[in-house]
C-alpha cells in the first residue's frame, strides 16, 4: 500500500474528515449551531479538555496514563479560593497555582519513575488523594469574588467579536506541544518509549527522566486549567472538574492514540476533542437528553478503539495478498 | 530524574520569586471592586399588560431524574399549559457546580423567553445567566437561588423563619398540654438550611408559650436511611421520656417514623417534621404520625412559570412591591431582592394526605 494511501486511511485522517463532516452537517441542519456566539460557547466547553489532552497525548504515547488530572484541577481550584481569601493578589495566585499543579505532577512522577510503580495504580490513588486534599482546603464551600477583569477575560471574546480570548491560549499551547511532539528528538523518543521502553532505554533514551517531566508538565497544565476553570465559572470549589479525566482520555483515544502506547498524533487528538464537543453541542441544541448523549459518546469511543484495529487487520490482509500475488508471478 | 533535583529547585524558586514580586501592587481580595454586576431591569412594569401566548419557558433543575424536582417541574408544565406557552425541560445528569452552564448556553442559542433554574452553585451559573439576560431572556430561580445580581426573581419555597416556627408549633401540638422532652433528628451537622431552621426553632422554644417543651438533643442521621433509623433508636434509649422527635429532613422523618411504628413506642412517641406525603402515607394511616409539613413542590414550579410569564409579558420587572396573578395560587407580591415566597408550608394529616401525590 502506498505511503499516501496509508496516510489517507489512517485513523487520525478519518477522524479529521469526520470532524469536518459533523461541523458542516451541524451548521446546515441544526438551528443556531453556526452562530458566532455558539462558537464561543463551544470553545469554552472544549478549553479544559483540549489543554489537558496536550500533555495527556504525550503520556499515553509513552504507554502510561495520568488519571489524577481532574483532581489536580480541583485541588488547584480550592487552593486558588483559599489563597484569594488569605488576601494574596490574583497575579501571585495564578503562577502559584500552576506550581501547585506541577508539584502534584512531581509526586506522580516520583512514584511512577522513582519507585517504579504502575502509572494506572498511582494516578488512581492520587486521583482520590488530591480530590480529598481539595475538600480539606475548601470543604463544601465556594469562593466566588474573583476580580471581574480576570473572569471576564476568560469568558470574553477579542474586541467583543467572534473569537474567544482563550482561543489564543489554545492555539499557542497546541502549537507548542505539537512542535515538541512531532518535530523534536524528544518527541520522537516518546514514540520509541511507547513502542518498547526497554529498547528505548538501551538506545540511550532516558526513559525515567522523560516520563517524570511529562507528569510534571501534565500537573502544571492541570493547574493552569484549574485557574481557567475557576475564573470561567467564577467559583472556586473542591468538586470542580470531577470526572473530567475520563473526557480527556476519551478524546485522546478517539483522536487515534493507542492506549498501548507508541501510536497517535496531536492533530488527530485535536480533531477528536472538537468532534466530541461539536456533537454534544449539536445534540443538545436538538434537545437530545443527557442519557442519549452519553450513549452517543460512549459508542463513538468503543468504535474508536475498534475501528483502527479493524483497519489494521484489513490492511494486513491486503498486504499479504499482494505479497502472494508477487510471489506467484 | 533524581539527578535533577537542582533543576526542579531552581524552577520552583524562580516561580516563587516571580510570585513574590508580583505580590506587591496586584489585584487582591481587598482591592477588588467587583464591577461585573448584572444588567438591571430598566423597563417600567405595566401591571395591565396581557400575558403573551406562546412563550417559550424552559426549566433547568439541579439534575434530571430526581423525584423531588420531577414534581416541581411537573407543576411548571401544568402552569405553562395554562399559559398556552411552550414547555421545555432540560438538565444535567449530575448536580455538579458547572454542569448547568452548557445547558444555559444552549437555551440562549434556542432563544427561550424564560429560563427557570435551580442553581447548583450560586456563582458558577452567573456569567451565562447574565448572557441570557443580555439576550432578553427572563431568568427565574427556584429551589436554590443564584447570586441575586444574575437573576430577575427567586421563588422561595418558604422563609427560614416560617419553617422554624412551623416546626416548633407542630412539636408543641404533638407533645400535648403537659409538654415534655423533644429531640431533633436532622441531616448532617453542616447542612446550612437544616441548621438555620433549627436555630429559628430554638429561638421559638425560648418564648413563654413553649415553656413546657425541653429540647434534649439534636441528633444527626446524615440523610442516610439506616443511620437515621439507628439515631432514632438511640434517642429513645438515651431519653426514655421523650415525647416528640422533630425531623426537618424527609429522610430523617421517614426513618424515625419507621422505627417508632415497629417498636413499643408506637402511640407514645410522636414523629413530626418535614416529609414527603408518599413516604409518610403509611405512618399517617397507622397512626404513628398525626401531622407533618412540607411546601408543595408542584406549586413551586407552578409559581415560577407564572412569575416568568408575567415578567416576559412586561407585567412585572422584579422590583419590590410589584404584584402579579399566579393562576390557582392567587396573587403574589415581589419582596426584597426579587424574592417571591410561596407561602407557609402545607400541613399534612390523615384527612388531607390522599389529595397529594409526591
Amino acid at each position: 500500500m502506498s505511503e499516501a494511501r496509508k496516510r489517507l486511511t489512517s485513523w487520525d485522517s478519518i477522524i479529521l474528515v469526520l470532524t469536518v463532516l459533523v461541523l458542516i452537517i451541524a451548521s446546515l441542519s441544526v438551528d443556531n449551531f453556526g452562530t458566532s456566539r455558539n462558537f464561543t460557547f463551544m470553545v469554552l466547553d472544549l478549553l479544559p479538555i483540549i489543554l489537558i489532552a496536550l500533555p495527556m497525548t504525550m503520556i499515553i504515547v509513552t504507554g502510561e496514563i495520568d488519571l489524577s488530572v481532574a483532581s489536580t484541577l480541583g485541588l488547584t481550584s480550592s487552593m486558588m479560593g483559599w489563597l484569594w481569601n488569605q488576601g494574596l493578589s490574583i497575579e501571585t495566585i495564578i503562577p502559584l497555582c500552576v506550581v501547585i499543579g506541577a508539584i502534584c505532577g512531581v509526586v506522580n512522577g516520583f512514584l511512577i519513575t522513582g519507585l517504579g510503580l504502575p502509572s494506572l495504580a498511582v494516578t488512581i490513588g492520587t486521583l482520590a488523594l488530591y480530590r480529598g486534599l481539595a475538600f480539606v482546603v475548601l470543604g463544601d464551600g465556594a469562593v466566588a469574588d474573583f476580580p471581574w477583569n480576570y473572569t471576564g477575560w476568560v469568558t470574553g471574546t477579542i474586541g467583543g467579536g467572534a473569537v474567544p480570548n482563550v482561543l489564543i491560549l489554545i492555539v499557542v499551547l497546541a502549537l507548542l506541544f505539537g512542535i515538541v511532539q512531532h518535530a523534536t528528538p524528544f518527541g520522537r523518543s516518546l514514540y520509541a518509549i511507547g513502542a518498547n521502553a526497554q529498547a528505548a532505554h538501551f538506545s540511550g533514551i532516558r526513559v525515567a527522566r522523560t516520563k517524570f517531566w511529562l507528569y510534571v508538565v501534565s500537573g502544571a497544565v492541570a493547574g493552569l486549567v484549574g485557574v481557567l476553570w475557576t475564573l470561567r465559572y467564577s467559583s472556586a470549589r473542591a468538586d470542580n472538574g470531577s470526572g473530567l479525566e475520563l473526557a480527556v482520555v476519551a478524546a485522546v483515544l478517539l483522536g487515534g492514540v493507542s492506549i498501548f502506547g507508541g501510536k497517535g498524533s496531536l492533530p488527530g487528538v485535536l480533531a477528536g476533542v472538537v468532534l466530541l464537543t461539536a456533537l454534544q453541542n449539536a445534540l443538545r441544541l436538538e434537545d437530545v437528553s443527557g442519557q442519549a448523549l452519553n450513549i452517543v459518546t460512549g459508542s463513538l469511543l468503543v468504535l474508536s478503539v475498534l475501528l483502527p484495529n479493524i483497519t489494521t487487520a484489513v490492511r494486513g490482509n491486503y498486504q499479504r495478498r499482494r505479497l502472494r500475488q508477487a510471489a506467484s508471478r | 530524574m533524581l539527578r535533577s533535583p537542582r533543576t526542579l529547585l531552581s524552577v520552583t524558586s524562580a516561580a516563587l520569586l516571580v510570585a513574590g514580586l508580583t505580590a506587591c501592587g496586584g489585584t487582591t481580595k481587598d482591592s477588588n471592586t467587583n464591577s461585573g454586576s448584572g444588567t438591571q431591569a430598566s423597563a417600567a412594569a405595566d401591571p395591565n399588560a396581557a400575558i403573551k401566548e406562546g412563550l417559550k419557558i424552559a426549566f433547568l433543575p439541579k439534575q434530571l431524574n430526581n423525584p423531588y424536582s420531577d414534581v416541581e417541574t411537573g407543576g411548571g408544565k401544568v402552569a405553562v399549559d395554562e399559559l398556552k406557552g411552550e414547555y421545555k425541560l432540560v438538565g444535567p445528569n449530575d448536580a455538579s457546580a458547572s454542569s448547568q452552564v452548557s445547558y444555559i448556553n444552549t437555551l440562549i442559542q434556542q432563544q427561550q423567553d424564560v429560563i427557570v433554574v435551580a442553581a447548583n452553585d450560586p456563582n458558577a451559573v452567573c456569567p451565562s445567566l447574565n448572557q441570557a439576560r443580555a439576550a432578553k431572556i427572563k431568568v427565574i430561580t427556584f429551589d436554590s437561588d443564584a447570586s441575586k445580581d444574575c437573576r430577575d426573581a427567586f421563588i422561595n419555597q418558604a422563609t427560614t423563619q416560617g419553617i422554624g416556627e412551623s416546626l416548633a408549633k407542630m412539636a408543641l401540638e404533638q407533645a400535648g398540654a403537659d409538654g415534655g422532652e423533644i429531640a431533633v433528628l436532622s441531616a448532617t451537622p453542616n447542612a446550612t438550611n437544616q441548621n438555620s431552621w433549627i436555630e429559628v426553632m430554638k429561638e421559638e422554644l425560648k418564648k413563654p408559650d413553649y415553656a413546657k417543651l425541653k429540647l434534649v438533643k439534636v441528633a444527626y442521621g446524615n440523610d442516610d436511611d439506616q443511620k437515621s433509623f439507628q439515631e432514632a433508636q438511640g434517642l429513645l434509649q438515651s431519653y426514655p421520656n421523650l415525647k416528640v422527635i422533630v425531623a426537618p429532613t424527609t429522610v430523617g422523618i421517614a426513618a424515625g417514623a419507621r422505627y417508632i411504628s415497629s417498636s413499643s413506642y408506637k402511640g407514645k412517641v410522636a414523629v413530626t417534621g418535614l416529609g414527603l406525603p408518599n413516604q409518610m402515607r403509611e405512618y399517617v394511616k397507622d397512626g404513628t404520625v398525626t401531622k407533618f409539613a412540607l411546601w408543595n413542590p408542584a406549586d413551586i414550579g407552578y409559581l415560577a412559570a407564572f412569575a416568568g410569564a408575567a415578567m416576559a409579558s412586561g407585567q412585572i420587572t422584579g422590583a419590590e412591591g410589584e404584584k402579579f396573578k399566579a393562576g390557582k395560587l392567587g396573587e403574589y407580591t415581589i419582596g426584597k431582592d426579587g424574592e417571591i415566597v410561596l407561602g407557609p408550608p402545607t400541613e399534612f394529616t390523615k384527612d388531607n394526605i390522599d389529595q397529594f401525590n409526591f
